[in-house]
Formats: structure tokens, C-alpha cells, sequence
């Protein structure tokens, strides 16, 4: 029998904002433990929170961005648990009215495109962090109370590389859009996965079996590779699987039950009467409205459409958005975009990851479609038009200037090619014989002695037409 | 004997520079070291500091004469202790809290240092707010300075027994569902629910956050006035808080009440346990108001009577989130255990009293998967009910008259055995809470053999603290009650 895999991703993103959801504390990585911290995200008696209006703004931001629908009204509830890293003792969260819900989003998977429904994505806030010392613990509160975008899909999703792929999209959509940096070393991003598996065909869910404590996306997708296998080989030996919550091990590479004490809880959600719903306004949800970017996905498909380029580059230009952008002030006004491209992905970048940046560039943006216009009109040859490329990228200078102070103008004029061709032919008896015997690929040795004779300077497929007629009976 | 005076009494004579605010400060050093350790209504005091304070009154006093936007400049008020003073103690009358030094300034207690107030000391009360006699205070009850044999009432039992000893001028306390109004009825002074949202909560350890408001307990109408000109209006730290201008409370205190009209509940007249003697002062008030010219009828409360039920619901609901944060992980007491679970159990099981106990535990009950349904969520509904009595009454009366508590203070233990006989001591103050309305309690009398003060409770529309204060500021200005001194004042 074949089996597929249901799967259902939760993911955590932390929030870029300035300050934490509930008080005025930096919401900012890798400061000494608990010096981002005042009574209110220390839980200290008698505080109250107050909700970060940038951290709404970024959730709706990401439910617009993600399609889905922005209710009229939203509330936080209180998720009640014991945790030593937890404040209050109680989260702050959206149980049942989230201010985003029913969406979707689409990215390229398996030669096509897929696409993913959104249950929800709402907002909460972190919790700080424990650290284990030899007898005792310690806990960091500087990341309690930071922002925290909760973003559950639907179980769309049928296979690891698929759930691998969903992220990475997910990632870039929330890059984009400003709304977190996502930086999974610094734990910007966490992911919780449901996975059950079913004889393909059948319609019915298998017993949802959690998976927690991958902290990379590579994590994830070797989560359930490892997952997926042993859930079929229990049913496939006839066994039964109950849902439960495991956890990924991931220096052994396997998920393991985790105690089923950590899985029992009952958290007896109930509204904070601390916050008043939310209900967004017009004029606050047009000023959201005006932040929505256009999706990733769409630019690679824009960039494809409106500049005919190859799928590889287009891809460059979706992952390197300065880049990208770059090439789109140069190539609106070019007559040939691709050939911008080639030379953006081509060689800029390659003397951008030397360490300049795109705002420290000496030479105009004109510059480069001057270049590709000489090259376009045969003015210089593709291996002169390095050499202008290569000076004007250190000096700033214009290209027709560096042709002319350089003398790489292409030389078209057919009396000095006869002169370049003789001289080649006259050296090379042997090509020059073998041409004429019928080895075509002679030429091209004969062509690259006239270039070198020229220094580069010929105008190639002018020097060819001169050698085929010189050499032909 | 400063320390009789009221606020209004000492400011004035402040003002004139007859006295100095070292001097009142003293005087209620002074009852304080007479009174309290029979009385023990102040968990707290620092006399140096309270006096350090009081001198820099004085030296602030002495280049203006009436200093703009101080108006208790030099005048002590005492905070029961469950609001947060910088430096100061802040237990909430709880073993779990009793090292606790607040490392910030509640909103009021920020506002009362900005108008000039002298933060006297820290008052008793049931702990973390929950009772009604100040009996469960982790750190001993507080005695009724007309009875010592009786309770204060609660919860802010601590203040309503300084104020009407006067130890101090005038308090802060907190209402959760009537901790400020029959306390005040049990002590025979003044005390003021505000209404939900008027004065923020930032800084008040939350007892029942959606039913909490600090209120102010004082010697006077114009004195409850004056506390709510300093403490009230919105605030950014609290999202509860409503954005609204505060009124001149001072303003309407005319003495005059012709027109306004008075509600009595028909519900609350069948209100089984009512004591006689308390009937007939709240009759005679009623009486007195219409001489006054204000008119009266009959409204209707059909929910009331869940009143007592939804009340234990939401309130020990909230209670159970809002004490988890004492775990003995951050501040306060801490029992080790061999690991954080058995560390939370020891530390909560020897810092909580009975009560907070039995609270927590009812509401994790009501709030559990299976049970929200059945009583969390029932009990919002009925609230809303609730309140939809108030507002619809309130479209034909400008307030309502009840009693503040069924009986006048009862004895030291008399209660304690049987937590529900405790509870109907707020039957006629929680619903005021629940309906998220103001009200006060003004003395209107005393019982006869012993004689113990008699509360007389005015309910108001939303944000009409003004209209409750200019009735009961006539009612006291034309009744000799207020002006009694208790044995112990
Ligand atoms: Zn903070």
C-alpha cells in the first residue's frame, strides 16, 4: 500500500519591532542577560500590559501579505501554565478571535506552483529562557514579552521537502514585508510540525502526531524525513499510532515521545480583562494597507514577464532585493534589459561581494547601459567591454571615454581586418590548409590569431567574413 | 489634634501657613503610636521618612503661598497595601509578598506625590484583597475603632479603621466588590467605588482585574472629592483606563439635590438577613433625601439576585491567573523544592492563607476545559445582564439607595468558620462592581447598644461620580453622623 503524509506546519517568527509587546523594553538579541527588562515584562506585582500598536501593525500587515481576512475584532486571552521562564505564569495570546485568519500562500515547489492555506496567524508574546548551570538554573528575561507572530497552516502539506519549501517561502514573504528578520540563529524563527500519514486516497486524518524543538528549517524537513518512514513501518506492521507529542533529537537525527506530563495540559484560555479587544479602525487599517509589499513570488514572475529573463536570474533578483532593485532603475531605461542582467549578475555582483555597496558605487547607473550599447553596436568586443566594465567600476569614469583613452574601439574598418587576416593566414599555412581541406574549425583558430593580432580590437564576425572569403577556392 | 482635621481643614490651614505639614505628620505619628497597636490598621510606617516628606512640603510651601496644582501639599494620606510606592512595602497582606519592596510608583501614588500628598505608611487588609472583615491578613486582623471586638470590614479594612481613628487624614483602598464601600460603612467614614475605568490600575496588584478600582476612603464627601480630583483620568499605562476629562468634583458640591432622582431596588427590599436597625437608617435617609427635594421610586433589579454568584465566579476566575505570577522564581518567598514544580507547591502552599487558596483553586475549577462553558462563560453573560439592569434603571433615576452592607460590623471570628455567610456581607456592593458603575458609602446612622456605624450606599450611572457626590455631600452636610468620633479616634 502507499501511504502519504499530512502535514501541518506552526511557526513562531519574532516580530521587528523596537520595543516589546507590552512595555517600552528593547526588543533587541544578544544583550547581557536581564538588562532589557522593567517590572512589567518581570511579571512584578501590579502591572498592567500595554499592547505594542507596531506589533499589531506588522500581524495584519502579515495577514494581508499571507491573503487572509482581517477581522473587525480581536482579543488576547490568557494561556495559563507554570514555567520558570514565564513571567506571569499566563501568556498573552489570541485563542479564538486572531486578527488574522483564512488565508493563503503560494510558492514554487516540484516544477510548479503550490499553494497553502493559512488558519491564522496571531500574535503573542515570548517567553525568556532558561539556562542550566551545574546546580542551579538561571532565566533570561530579555526576550519575555517580545512580540511573536504565530502562523498556523492548514495540513496542506504532503511531503518534507514540500514543508522545506513552504518556510523558505514563508521566510522571504515575512523578510519583504519588514515584518521580522527571521534569524533563525538568533531564534527569530521557531517550528512546531503536526504530521499523521494515510493510505494514499483516503480522505480521513491519521492519529496527529506533534513534532517539537527543531530549530532550523533543514531541522524541519529532517524531522520528517525521519518521521514520515517511521510512522508508515509502525502501521505497515500492523501496528497502531496514537497522537502524541515528540520531540526531535537532533544530534541523534530521531523524534522521540516526549513525558506525557509535559503534553497534558489544560491551559483554561480565558479573555485578559487586562486588554480591551481589538478593533481596527479605517484610517489605522489604510495605513497597514499602504505597507503591503509586493510578494516575492510575484517579483520573480514580474521580472521574468516584464524583462524576458531566464528563471535563474529573475530567482537572483527575488533573493537579493537591493540587487534586484538596482537592476530595475538600469534596465527600465534600457533597450536590453537581459543583457543588463547578465552584466548586474554577472560582474557587478561579483565586485559587490568584494565589499562595496550598491549606494557606494562610482560609476552611474547610465554607465552601464552605455556599455551595453557600445557592445550592442559592435563598437567594442565582449572582452573590451571587461576592461571597460573592470575601469569603470574603479574609477567611475564613463565608457566611451575609457574606449577612447584605451583604444579598444573595435576595428571595423575592413582594409585593416584584410591586413590582420593576411598576416594570420601567411603564420598559419597548416589551419589555413586545413580550412580549405574542409575543417571548419580551423576559422575560429585563425579568427582568435586576428584578434590577437588586433589586441582584441577586431570586430570578430567581420574578421571571419574576411578569412572565409580570403580562404575559399 | 491635627489629625482630626480633614483634608479640606488642613490644607486650608497649611495654606495659611497656622500649621506645617511636620506638624500634622506628627499628629498622626502620634495616634498611631497611641491607637494602633490596639487598632493595627498600618502594616508599615516610617516615621522619618514620613516626616523627611513633610518637610519638604514645608520648604516647598514657603516661597508661594498656594503652591498651583498641589492641593495636598503637605496633607498624609496613607495607601492600603496593595498599591505600589517606590521604596515602600508592598505585601498585600500576604506571607508570599511579606519581603516585597515595590521598585515603581502605582499611577495614583505617582499622581498623589504630584499634588503634594505625604505617603504616611502601608495599611492592612484581607489578603491580596479577598474577604470582607480584614481577617485574613497574613499578618494580623485589624480591630474597628468602634468596637475592637469587631471587624473593620474589608477588604480595606486597614483604611477605613486609620481614616475613622485618625491616624492618618485620608486613604486609598481598593474595590473588587466592595472593599472600600463596607469597610467605610463599618467605620463609619466615606469610601468611593469609581467607576470601572475611571482611575488606573496600574500599580494595584490585581486582586480581579476586570472588577478592580482604587477608591478613596476619607472623613468627608468633600474630601472623597478632592482624592478624585488628584487620582482619576486616563492613563497610558492602563488600557482599561478610559480616555475622558476628569470633572471639577468640587464644583457640585452645592448642597443642593432638588430634581435629582433616587432609585430603591424593589429586589433588595426582600434581601433575607437585612438587619433592622440598618433598614430603618437607610429608610430615614430615604426620607431625608426627599426633604432635601430629591424624588424617589421604585426600580427594578430582576438580575440581582445572581449578583453573589456571578461574582464568585468571575472574580476567583481572574484571581487564579493573576496570583500565578508569585511562584518564587523572581521576588517574594521562595520554598525550595527539588525542582520548579515541587518549588512552586511549597512556596504557594506556605505563602497563601486559606482563602487565596480556596479562591485560586475555585477558579482554576470554573476556567477548566469542560467547566468554562458551564460557568466562566454563563457568568459573562449574566454580568451583562447585570449591567443591562443598572443602565435601564439608570434611565429613570439619577441613583440608587441600598444599604452599603446588611448589618453593622460583626464580631472578630463570627464569620470566619462559614465562607459563605462571609460572602453576604458584599450582597449589596458586588453588583456594582460587576455592572463596572461607581458607587460611595456615607455614614447615615448607628446602631444603638453597641453603636456601631450604619453605611448608607448611593449608586451612579458610569462616570457619574460628580452626581453621587453632590447627593451624598448634601445628605452629610445636613446629618450629624460624620461628625461622631470613634472611642479609638
Ligand atoms: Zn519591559
Amino acid at each position: 500500500m502507499e501511504y502519504e503524509a499530512v502535514i501541518g506546519l506552526e511557526t513562531h517568527v519574532q516580530l521587528k519591532t523596537r520595543s516589546k509587546m507590552w512595555c517600552g523594553c528593547a526588543n533587541e538579541f544578544g544583550a547581557p542577560p536581564n538588562t532589557h527588562v522593567c517590572p512589567v515584562c518581570l511579571g512584578l506585582p501590579g502591572v498592567l500590559p500595554v499592547a505594542n500598536d507596531e506589533a499589531l501593525r506588522l500581524t495584519v500587515l502579515t495577514g494581508l501579505l499571507l491573503h487572509c481576512q482581517i477581522p473587525g475584532r480581536a482579543k488576547f486571552d490568557r494561556k495559563n501554565y507554570f514555567y520558570p521562564d514565564m513571567p506571569k505564569n499566563y501568556q498573552i495570546t489570541q485563542y479564538d478571535q486572531p486578527s488574522t485568519a483564512n488565508g493563503w500562500v503560494e510558492f514554487e515547489f516540484a516544477g510548479g506552483l503550490a499553494r497553502v492555506r493559512i488558519t491564522r496567524a496571531h500574535l503573542e508574546e515570548d517567553v525568556g529562557k532558561s539556562f542550566h548551570f551545574e546546580r542551579h538554573s538561571g532565566v533570561d528575561f530579555n526576550r519575555a514579552g517580545v512580540p511573536l507572530l504565530e502562523i498556523v497552516s492548514e495540513p496542506d502539506l504532503r511531503s518534507a521537502d514540500m514543508a522545506h519549501a513552504y518556510l523558505t517561502a514563508m521566510k522571504d514573504i515575512l523578510v519583504y514585508g519588514g515584518i521580522s528578520d527571521c534569524d533563525m540563529e538568533k531564534g527569530m524563527v521557531r517550528c512546531d510540525v503536526n504530521v499523521s500519514v494515510r493510505p494514499r486516497g483516503e480522505t480521513k486524518l491519521g492519529a496527529k502526531i506533534e513534532i517539537k524543538n527543531m530549530n532550523s528549517f533543514s531541522g524541519v524537513r529532517r524531522a520528517l524525513d525521519y518521521e514520515i518512514p517511521r510512522q508508515i513501518a509502525v502501521l505497515e506492521q500492523g501496528g497502531r499510532l496514537a497522537q502524541e507529542t515528540r520531540r526531535w533529537d537532533d544530534p541523534a537525527g530521531i523524534t522521540e515521545p516526549m513525558r506525557s506530563k509535559e503534553d497534558a495540559h489544560d491551559y483554561r484560555y480565558f479573555p485578559d480583562p487586562d486588554l480591551m479587544p481589538f478593533e481596527p479602525v479605517e484610517a489605522w487599517l489604510t495605513e497597514v494597507k499602504a505597507r503591503v509589499v509586493e510578494l516575492p513570488l510575484a517579483r520573480k514572475q514580474r521580472f521574468i514577464h516584464d524583462y524576458q529573463l531566464p528563471a535563474g536570474n529573475a530567482e537572483v533578483f527575488k533573493n537579493d532585493v537591493p540587487l534586484g532593485d538596482y537592476f530595475e532603475r538600469v534596465a527600465r531605461q534600457s533597450s536590453n534589459p537581459k543583457s543588463i542582467a547578465n552584466w548586474v549578475i554577472n560582474n557587478l555582483r561579483a565586485r559587490l561581494a568584494e565589499g562595496t555597496t550598491l549606494a557606494g558605487l562610482k560609476f552611474r547607473p547610465g554607465s552601464l547601459i552605455e556599455l551595453v550599447a557600445l557592445v550592442e553596436a559592435k563598437t567594442i568586443s565582449t572582452s573590451a567591454a571587461q576592461q571597460v566594465f573592470a575601469e569603470m567600476f574603479d574609477t567611475g569614469k564613463a565608457p566611451a571615454q575609457i574606449v577612447q583613452e584605451r583604444g579598444l574601439a573595435q576595428v571595423s574598418d575592413a582594409s585593416a581586418i584584410e591586413q590582420f587576416c593576411d598576416q594570420a593566414i601567411a603564420a598559419h599555412p597548416g589551419p589555413a590548409a586545413d580550412f580549405k581541406a574542409g575543417k571548419a574549425a580551423a576559422l575560429n583558430f585563425l579568427k582568435g590569431q586576428v584578434m590577437k593580432l588586433s589586441r582584441g580590437k577586431a570586430n570578430p564576425s567581420l574578421a571571419g567574413e574576411v578569412l572565409e572569403r580570403k580562404l575559399k577556392p | 489634634m491635627l489629625n482630626r482635621l480633614t483634608i479640606a481643614d488642613l490644607a486650608d490651614r497649611l495654606a495659611r501657613r497656622e500649621v506645617s505639614s511636620r506638624d500634622a505628620v506628627q499628629a498622626c505619628l502620634d495616634q498611631i503610636q497611641r491607637v494602633d497597636g490596639e487598632l493595627h490598621a498600618f502594616l508599615h510606617c516610617d516615621a522619618d521618612a514620613a516626616l523627611a516628606q513633610a518637610d519638604a512640603a514645608d520648604a516647598a510651601r514657603r516661597p508661594h503661598a498656594a503652591p498651583a496644582g498641589r492641593p495636598l501639599l503637605g496633607v498624609p494620606v496613607a495607601l492600603k497595601d496593595v498599591i505600589a510606592v517606590r521604596g515602600q512595602p508592598l505585601t498585600c497582606g500576604s506571607r508570599i509578598l511579606e519581603h516585597f519592596i515595590a521598585p515603581y510608583d502605582a499611577t495614583v501614588a505617582a499622581r498623589l506625590k504630584a499634588a503634594g500628598a505625604i505617603l504616611l505608611g502601608r495599611l492592612n487588609m484581607d489578603e491580596f484583597a479577598m474577604g470582607s472583615s480584614t481577617e485574613n491578613s497574613g499578618f494580623g486582623v485589624t480591630r474597628n475603632p468602634w468596637d475592637t471586638s469587631r471587624v473593620p470590614g474589608g477588604s480595606s479594612g486597614g483604611s477605613a479603621a486609620a481614616v475613622a481613628a485618625h491616624e492618618c487624614i485620608a486613604a486609598l483602598g481598593s474595590d473588587t466588590g466592595g472593599s472600600v464601600r463596607q469597610p467605610a460603612a463599618f467605620c463609619g467614614v466615606v469610601g468611593l467605588k469609581p467607576t470601572y475605568g475611571c482611575v488606573s490600575r496600574y500599580g494595584l496588584v490585581a486582586f480581579a482585574s476586570s472588577l478592580d478600582q482604587i477608591g478613596p476612603i476619607t472623613k468627608t464627601v468633600r474630601d472623597a472629592a478632592t482624592l478624585m480630583q488628584a487620582i482619576s483620568g486616563h492613563d497610558p499605562l492602563d488600557s482599561t483606563s478610559v480616555p475622558r476629562p476628569v470633572p471639577d468634583y468640587a464644583a457640585v458640591l452645592t448642597g443642593d439635590v432638588r430634581g435629582l432622582k433616587l432609585g430603591l431596588p424593589r429586589e433588595y427590599a426582600a434581601v433575607g438577613g437585612l438587619d433592622a436597625e440598618v433598614r430603618q437608617a437607610v429608610d430615614a435617609a430615604v426620607k431625608h433625601f426627599q426633604s432635601l427635594g430629591a424624588e424617589v421610586v421604585e426600580v427594578s433589579l430582576p438580575h440581582a439576585e445572581y449578583a453573589g454568584a456571578t461574582y464568585y465566579i468571575i472574580a476567583p476566575a481572574e484571581a487564579s491567573a493573576n496570583l500565578a505570577r508569585f511562584d518564587g522564581v523572581r521576588y517574594g518567598l521562595r520554598v525550595e523544592g527539588a525542582d520548579p514544580l515541587e518549588m512552586y507547591s511549597r512556596t504557594r502552599g506556605a505563602g497563601f492563607g486559606a482563602e487565596v487558596k480556596r479562591r485560586i483553586l475555585l477558579g482554576t475549577y470554573v476556567l477548566s476545559s469542560g467547566y468554562y462553558d458551564a460557568y466562566y462563560l454563563h457568568a459573562q453573560k449574566v454580568r451583562t445582564l447585570i449591567r443591562r439592569d443598572f443602565l435601564q434603571a439608570f434611565e429613570q433615576v439619577d441613583a440608587i439607595v441600598t444599604p452599603t452592607a446588611p448589618t453593622a460590623a460583626f464580631k472578630i471570628g463570627e464569620k470566619t468558620s462559614d465562607p459563605l455567610q462571609m460572602y453576604l456581607a458584599d450582597i449589596f456592593t458586588v453588583s456594582c462592581n460587576l455592572a463596572g458603575i461607581c458607587g460611595v458609602s456615607l455614614p447615615c446612622g448607628f446602631t444603638a447598644n453597641p453603636k456601631l456605624p450604619i453605611g448608607l450606599q448611593l449608586l451612579g450611572k458610569p462616570f457619574n461620580e460628580a452626581t453621587l457626590l453632590r447627593l451624598a455631600h448634601a445628605y452629610e452636610q445636613t446629618t450629624p453622623w460624620h461628625r461622631e468620633i470613634a472611642p479609638l479616634g
